[in-house]
């Protein structure tokens, strides 16, 4: 058995482009800076290219959307790989502060929205926003607890119906 | 890339539809972009947006982004949503003739 053969793949023909993408649902279930950021922005860019979008906030996600919170968001520093801090250092206190600040400072220095502001930008843009209803009653959550920018409370199903025909990425 | 005739002349562009030459662009080429994209007829409002976008490209070297329209422009973030359904992000700077903007806000 030293010739072996190995058939080329069948690659289908097709001359049509790829269906551009027409609708996605992104659930938000972080609640850290560098977790809300990606979700927001990302929503974000698809509706500048006319995608329609659900936001579908739960768990730690529940911050992003809780009035108190969301101008407090934090960055980890420990459980984090990327930030390249020893776990022994990155739990000494003022450290998590330390590294908040630093990344504020940057998303400053680059023009970026605040968490506020990208809220305000998303439900003008036609955003669809909904908080999960489990994580609302885990939390003690109520509704006037949460931006107004959120359109309604959903169970988990709900969130489903609502994200028919569209892709789901999870954050 | 392709040549595509707008407003009478042919014209250069991408596999986006963005003219590759902005110095190229006419107010009737905006006309027929329009057209081809079912934003048809211009409104002032949409005028008001594709001057901002060509002097802002023209002093800043880049197509500006969403955001950066919103705030500068006179015209607010929903409003640019009602004038360009279909993706104001994008199409605010083909219609103007500008490439696509590289800005995510």
């Amino acid at each position: 058995m030293s010739n072996t053969e190995i058939a080329e793949a069948v690659v289908p023909e097709t001359n049509t482009a790829p269906e551009p993408i027409k609708k996605v649902s992104i659930i938000c279930s972080k609640g850290s800076l560098d977790m809300a950021y990606p979700a927001l922005i990302l929503a974000n860019a698809a509706r500048m290219s006319g995608i329609d979008v659900n936001l579908f906030f739960t768990f730690w996600g529940m911050d992003i959307i809780t009035k108190s919170k969301l101008n407090d968001l934090h960055v980890a520093t420990v459980g984090n790989p990327s930030m390249k801090i020893p776990t022994f250092l990155g739990g000494l206190p003022g450290m998590e502060f330390m590294a908040t600040r630093m990344m504020k400072k940057e998303i400053e220095k680059l023009d970026l929205p605040s968490i506020g502001e990208l809220l305000d930008i998303l439900e003008a843009s036609g955003t669809e926003m909904y908080a999960c209803q489990m994580a609302m009653e885990m939390f003690k959550l109520k509704r006037e607890d949460l931006v107004p920018q959120v359109k309604g409370v959903l169970s988990a199903m709900d969130f489903f119906d609502k994200a028919a025909g569209s892709q789901v990425i999870f954050i | 890339m392709s040549i595509r005739s707008y407003g009478g002349q042919s014209v250069e562009v991408n596999d986006e539809g963005f003219l590759l030459d902005q110095a190229s662009w006419t107010p009737a080429m905006a006309e027929a972009i329009a057209e081809e994209t079912g934003l048809a007829p211009l409104t002032e409002k949409h005028w008001k947006v594709i001057a901002f976008c060509r002097e802002d490209a023209a002093r800043e070297g880049q197509a500006p982004g969403l955001r950066r329209i919103a705030k500068l422009s006179g015209v607010d973030m929903k409003e640019l949503y009602k004038l360009f359904p279909k993706g104001p992000g994008k199409l605010a700077a083909r219609i103007s003739g500008l490439p696509k903007p590289t800005s995510c806000v």
